[in-house]
C-alpha cells in the first residue's frame, strides 16, 4: 500500500494511458481514435515529469544568482516534455486533416463503413 | 367598400385555390410519370442484368463479441504489467541519485556557460540544441502534410454562422487581441530570463492571430498575413535557424572559439545565440499554427 | 583534425536547407535542388566510409561545445557511413524511377511539397544513422513517420487516404510505445547517450535492482520499433500502403523507411541495451518466432493475391521476416547477413516496384494478373527488369538474394542446434513458396495475349535508374565478400 501511494502521480499516469488505449482499440469512430492517442501522449508527458520532480525544491530558474543544484527540480524532463507535446500536436494536425478528407470522400466517419465504401469503388 | 375588399378577397383566394388544384394536378402527373420510369427501368434491368443490386451488406455497428473479451484481458493485462513497472522506480518527489550527473551540471553551470538564468531555455537551445532544431522541423513537415491534404482553390467558406457578425465575439477580441499578441511577443523574449521561451510565446501569439482571424474575418486577415509573406518569413527563419546552429556546431566540434559571447545573465541581450534563437523558434510556431489553422479553415492561406 | 569528421554533420545541414528552399521554389527548381542535396549526402557519406574504413576506426563528433553526457553527439564508423551511402544511393534511384509518375500522379501545384517531404525523409535517414543520442533518435523518427505519411498521400485517391489513416495511427502507437521506453530508460539510468545508457545498464544489471522495468522497457522499446518496421503480427498495414501509391513513392516506403527503423533497432538492442540483459536475450528469441512465422504468411498469403502491387507488399512481409530472423540470431556474422540483406532488399523491392509501374501502365492502368498477360510484348524493357527483381527474390545465383540466403544460412548453422534446423528448413520453404508467385507472375507477363502492340514509350531517367538497381544487385550476389568483410568490421567497429 504504501508503494502505491508514493508512487501515486506515476500509476495516475499509467492509467492514462491505459484509457488511450482502450479508446483508441474499441471505438469505431475515427475522431475517437484520435482523442485516444492524445490521451495516451498526455499519460506518457505526466509520467516523465513526474519522475523529474523532487519534493520542496523550485522550478530550475537561478533566483538571485544561487547556483546550488540542490534548490532546483531535475530541468532535463521539462525539455523532453516540450518535444514531446510539440510531436502530439503536429501527429494530432494530421490525422484530424486525414479524417476530414475521408469524411468529405465517403460521408462517414465509422472505418468499416469506409472499407466497405473503398472495396466497392474497386469492383466498380 | 366593405363587399368591394370581400369581392375582391374572395376572387384571389378562388383563384389561388384553382392555381393549387391546377398545381396538385401536375404534381400527381409526374409522380405517375416517375413511377412509371422506375417500372420501366426495373423491368430493363431484370431482363438484361445491368446494375444487379448489390447485396445487402450489413455493416455491424458493433465488434464481434470475442474482440471485446480479448481486447478487455489484452488492456487488463497490460494496466497490471504497467502499475507493477511504475511501483519498482524510484519514489515520487525523492531524489534519484543516477539523475544527478547531467541535471547538476545543467543547474550549476547553466548560466555560467550559456548566459540563462532559465536552465531549461539554455538545456534546449544551447546544451541538447540539435533535438530541438528537430522538433521545430517536426512541425514544419506537418504542416506540408496538411497543405497537400487541404490545399484547394475554393472561394467560399461553408459556414452555417460567420463569426464575424457575432457581437460579443468582435467587442471581446477588439479588448484582447491586442493583449495576447504583447503578452505572446514578452514571454518570447524573456524565455531566457524567466519561464516562457520560444514555443510557448509561439503558441500564444498563434491562438491570437487565429482569434483575430475568426473576430475580424478573412479579409482582414488576410490583408496582414498574405501567402508570399507567410512563406517567406517561415522559410528565412527555419533558414536562420539552421545556419546559426550550423555555425555554432561547427564551432564547436573543431574546438575553435566562437565569435557570439554569452554576455552578463539576467539583461534581456544575454545567452549568446540564445535570444535570437527563441525568437525565430517562435515565429516558426507562430505561423505554423496559423497556417495549420487556415488550411482547416479556407484551404489556403 | 582533418575537415573530413565534419561532413556528416554537413550532409544534415544540406537535406534541411534543401527541405526549406524546396518549399518555396517551383516545382521544377524544387525537384533539381532536391536531386542535389540527395546526391551530396551520398557523395560525403562516401568519403566518409572511404576515411573510416582505412583508418579502421570510428569518432565522436560533439555537436556545440559540450561533450556527452552533456551535449549531443553523432558517432561515425565504417557501417554508419556505408549504410548512410546506401539508403542515400536507393533513394536517388527511386525518385529518379518513378520521376514520370511524379508528374502524373501529383498536381503542379502541389509537386514542390512533394521533394520537400523527400528531403525530410533523407534528414531523417542521416541523423538516425548517425545520432549517439536516444532522444534525437525520437525526435528524427516522428519526422520519418510523418513524411512517409505525406508521401503515401500524395496521389490523391481514396484508397491512399484509407492506407494512409490505417498507416499513421499504427506507426503513432509504435512511436507512443517507443518514447515511453526512453522514459523509462533514462528513469533507471539518468543519460540519454548511448554508451552512458550501456555502463549505467551494466551497473544495474550487476546490482540487479532494476530488474523487472528494464526487462518492461526493452519490450516496450522492440514492440514498437517492430510495429513501425511491419513483422509479423503487426504487418497489416503494408499492401494497402505500398500498393496503391505512386511507384516512387511506393519504392521509398517499402525498401527504405522500414529498414531506417530496423537499423535503429540493431543499434539499441547492442549498443544501447547489449545481450547482457536478459529481458533483451527473451525480445530476441520472440523476434527469431515471429520472424519465422513473418516468412511463411507473407509467402502464403502472397500467393493467394490476384493484384500485383498488392502481391508484392506480402513478398515484403517476407522478406522483413528474414531480417529479423537473422538479426535476432545476435552473433556478429547474423547480424552482417542481415545488414546485407536490407540492402539487397532494397534494390530488389524498387526495382520491382518501379518496373511493375510501367507494366500496370501499358496494360489498361489495372493490377489484375489477368489483365497483365502478354506485357512483355507491349513492354519489354519493364518486364526484363520485372524480371531480374524476381528471379533476385527467388534466389537464382549471381543475384543478390542468393548470396543474402546463403549468408543467413550459414549464420544459422554457426549455432549448431535444433534452431538452426528449423531456420535452415523454413529457408528452404520460403525459397519455394517465392518460386511459385513471383515464376507465376513473370510466365504470365510472357505469355502472350491479343494486344500486343509495342507500346513503350522509354523515358530516361526510368532507363538509367533500372539499369543502375539491376548492375547493383548483380554486383551484391556476385561480388558479396567483399561487401560482407566491410560489414562485419564495421560492425566490430558498432557495437
Amino acid at each position: 500500500m504504501e508503494k502505491i501511494s508514493g508512487h501515486f502521480p506515476q500509476i495516475i499516469a499509467m492509467i492514462l494511458f491505459t484509457i488511450g488505449l482502450s479508446t483508441l482499440l474499441l471505438h469505431r469512430n475515427l475522431i475517437k481514435k484520435i482523442i485516444g492517442l492524445n490521451i495516451m501522449d498526455t499519460g506518457l508527458f505526466l509520467f516523465i515529469t513526474s519522475v523529474g520532480y523532487i519534493s520542496d525544491r523550485l522550478a530550475p530558474i537561478i533566483i538571485n544568482g544561487n547556483t546550488d543544484p540542490s534548490l532546483y527540480v531535475n530541468p532535463v524532463p521539462a525539455g523532453l516534455v516540450l518535444t514531446g507535446i510539440v510531436v502530439s500536436v503536429s501527429v494530432t494536425s494530421i490525422t484530424l486533416s486525414l479524417s476530414y478528407r475521408l469524411y468529405k470522400r465517403f460521408h462517414t466517419l465509422n472505418l468499416d463503413e469506409i472499407y466497405l465504401l473503398a472495396a466497392d469503388e474497386e469492383e466498380r | 367598400m366593405k363587399s368591394n375588399f370581400k369581392d375582391f378577397f374572395s376572387e384571389r383566394i378562388n383563384g389561388t385555390k384553382d392555381w393549387l388544384e391546377d398545381v396538385g394536378k401536375l404534381d400527381e402527373t409526374v409522380t405517375k410519370t416517375h413511377s412509371e420510369i422506375r417500372h420501366t427501368e426495373h423491368l430493363i434491368n431484370t431482363l438484361f442484368e445491368v446494375n444487379t443490386p448489390k447485396k445487402e451488406k450489413h455493416v455491424s455497428s458493433s465488434f464481434p463479441i470475442s474482440y471485446y473479451i480479448s481486447a478487455g484481458i489484452c488492456i487488463v493485462v497490460i494496466l497490471v504489467v504497467l502499475i507493477a513497472t511504475v511501483c519498482s522506480l524510484p519514489e515520487f518527489g525523492v531524489v534519484n541519485s543516477q539523475m544527478k550527473e547531467v541535471s547538476d551540471r545543467y543547474v550549476q553551470s547553466g548560466m555560467k556557460e550559456t548566459g540563462a538564468v532559465n536552465a531549461v531555455a539554455g538545456m534546449i537551445l544551447d546544451y541538447r540544441a540539435f533535438d530541438t532544431l528537430g522538433e521545430s522541423f517536426v512541425l514544419f513537415t506537418a504542416l506540408n502534410c496538411v497543405w497537400i491534404l487541404l490545399r484547394t482553390n475554393r472561394s467560399s467558406v461553408e459556414r452555417y454562422f460567420p463569426l464575424t457578425e457575432d457581437n460579443i465575439l468582435v467587442q471581446a477580441a477588439k479588448v484582447s487581441v491586442p493583449v495576447i499578441l504583447v503578452y505572446g511577443i514578452y514571454v518570447i523574449i524573456n524565455g531566457h530570463i524567466s519561464p516562457g521561451g520560444g514555443f510557448s510565446g509561439g503558441a500564444i501569439l498563434g491562438a491570437g492571430l487565429i482569434l483575430f482571424s475568426e473576430a475580424f474575418g478573412d479579409e482582414i486577415a488576410g490583408k496582414f498575413v498574405t501567402e508570399k509573406r507567410f512563406k517567406v518569413i517561415c522559410s528565412a527563419a527555419l533558414l536562420f535557424y539552421c545556419l546559426s546552429k550550423a555555425y555554432s556546431f561547427y564551432v564547436g566540434a573543431n574546438h575553435l572559439d566562437s565569435i557570439i559571447s554569452t554576455g552578463t545573465p539576467g539583461r534581456i541581450i544575454s545567452a549568446g545565440l540564445i535570444l535570437p534563437l527563441d525568437i525565430a523558434v517562435g515565429i516558426i510556431v507562430c505561423l505554423n499554427m496559423y497556417g495549420i489553422y487556415c488550411m482547416f479553415k479556407k484551404g489556403r492561406v | 583534425m582533418p575537415f573530413i569528421i565534419n561532413l556528416p554533420f554537413f550532409s544534415v545541414i544540406t537535406c534541411l536547407i534543401g527541405a526549406v528552399l524546396c518549399s518555396v521554389f517551383n516545382d521544377r527548381n524544387a525537384r533539381r535542388v532536391c536531386v542535389v542535396s540527395i546526391i551530396i549526402v551520398i557523395v560525403f557519406s562516401a568519403s566518409v566510409f572511404i576515411q573510416t574504413a582505412s583508418d579502421g576506426q570510428y569518432y565522436h563528433y560533439v555537436l556545440g561545445h559540450f561533450p556527452a553526457p552533456w551535449g549531443n553527439e553523432l558517432r561515425v564508423g565504417p557501417l554508419e557511413s556505408l549504410v548512410c551511402c546506401g539508403f542515400g544511393i536507393i533513394l536517388l534511384l527511386s525518385l529518379m524511377g518513378g520521376d514520370e509518375y511524379i508528374n502524373i500522379n501529383v498536381r503542379r501545384e502541389k509537386r514542390n511539397r512533394y521533394f520537400v517531404l523527400i528531403n525530410l525523409i533523407c534528414v531523417a535517414m542521416v541523423a538516425i544513422v548517425y545520432t549517439n543520442d536516444l532522444f534525437t533518435a525520437y525526435v528524427f523518427l516522428e519526422i520519418l513517420t510523418l513524411a512517409s505519411c505525406g508521401i503515401l498521400m500524395i496521389k490523391e485517391i481514396g484508397k491512399t487516404t484509407i492506407a494512409a489513416t490505417r498507416y499513421l495511427i499504427l506507426n503513432l502507437f509504435g512511436s507512443g510505445l517507443f518514447l515511453f521506453g526512453i522514459f523509462l530508460i533514462y528513469t533507471m539510468t539518468g543519460h540519454l547517450l548511448m554508451e552512458n545508457i550501456h555502463e549505467a545498464i551494466v551497473l544495474i544489471v550487476r546490482n540487479g535492482n532494476y530488474d523487472f522495468p528494464l526487462t518492461v522497457a526493452c519490450a516496450v522499446i522492440c514492440t514498437g520499433l517492430a510495429i513501425k518496421s511491419g513483422l509479423y503480427p503487426f504487418h497489416l498495414w503494408m499492401p494497402d500502403t505500398y500498393a496503391y501509391s505512386t511507384p516512387t513513392s511506393s519504392a521509398i516506403l517499402s525498401s527504405f523507411t522500414s529498414k531506417v527503423y530496423i537499423f535503429l533497432m540493431i543499434k539499441i538492442m547492442f549498443r544501447v541495451i547489449g545481450t547482457d540483459v536478459e529481458g533483451m536475450r527473451n525480445v530476441m528469441n520472440i523476434y527469431l518466432l515471429f520472424g519465422l512465422i513473418a516468412i511463411i504468411i507473407g509467402s502464403v498469403s502472397a500467393i493467394k493475391q490476384h493484384n500485383i502491387n498488392r502481391m508484392i507488399a506480402f513478398s515484403s512481409t517476407a522478406q522483413i521476416g528474414y531480417i529479423f530472423t537473422a538479426i535476432s540470431l545476435s552473433s556478429v556474422s547474423g547480424i552482417a547477413a542481415g545488414i546485407y540483406h536490407i540492402f539487397a532488399h532494397s534494390v530488389t523491392k524498387s526495382l520491382l516496384f518501379i518496373s511493375s509501374a510501367r507494366i500496370i501502365g501499358v496494360s489498361g492502368k489495372s493490377m489484375a494478373f489477368h489483365d497483365l498477360r502478354g506485357a512483355a510484348k507491349r513492354s519489354p524493357f519493364a518486364s526484363l527488369m520485372f524480371t531480374v527483381g524476381s528471379l533476385s527474390m527467388i534466389g537464382v545465383p549471381a543475384f543478390a538474394g542468393f548470396s543474402s540466403k546463403i549468408l543467413i544460412s550459414s549464420a544459422a548453422a554457426e549455432k549448431e542446434n535444433t534452431l538452426s534446423l528449423v531456420i535452415l528448413v523454413v529457408l528452404a520453404l520460403s525459397t519455394i513458396l517465392n518460386t511459385v508467385y513471383f515464376l507465376r507472375t513473370v510466365i504470365n507477363i510472357y505469355s502472350t495475349s491479343k494486344d500486343s502492340e509495342k507500346r513503350e514509350k522509354l523515358y530516361p531517367e526510368y532507363v538509367f535508374a533500372s539499369i543502375m538497381l539491376a548492375v547493383l544487385n548483380i554486383i551484391l550476389g556476385c561480388y558479396s565478400v567483399p561487401v560482407i568483410k566491410a560489414i562485419t568490421s564495421g560492425i566490430e567497429l558498432f557495437i
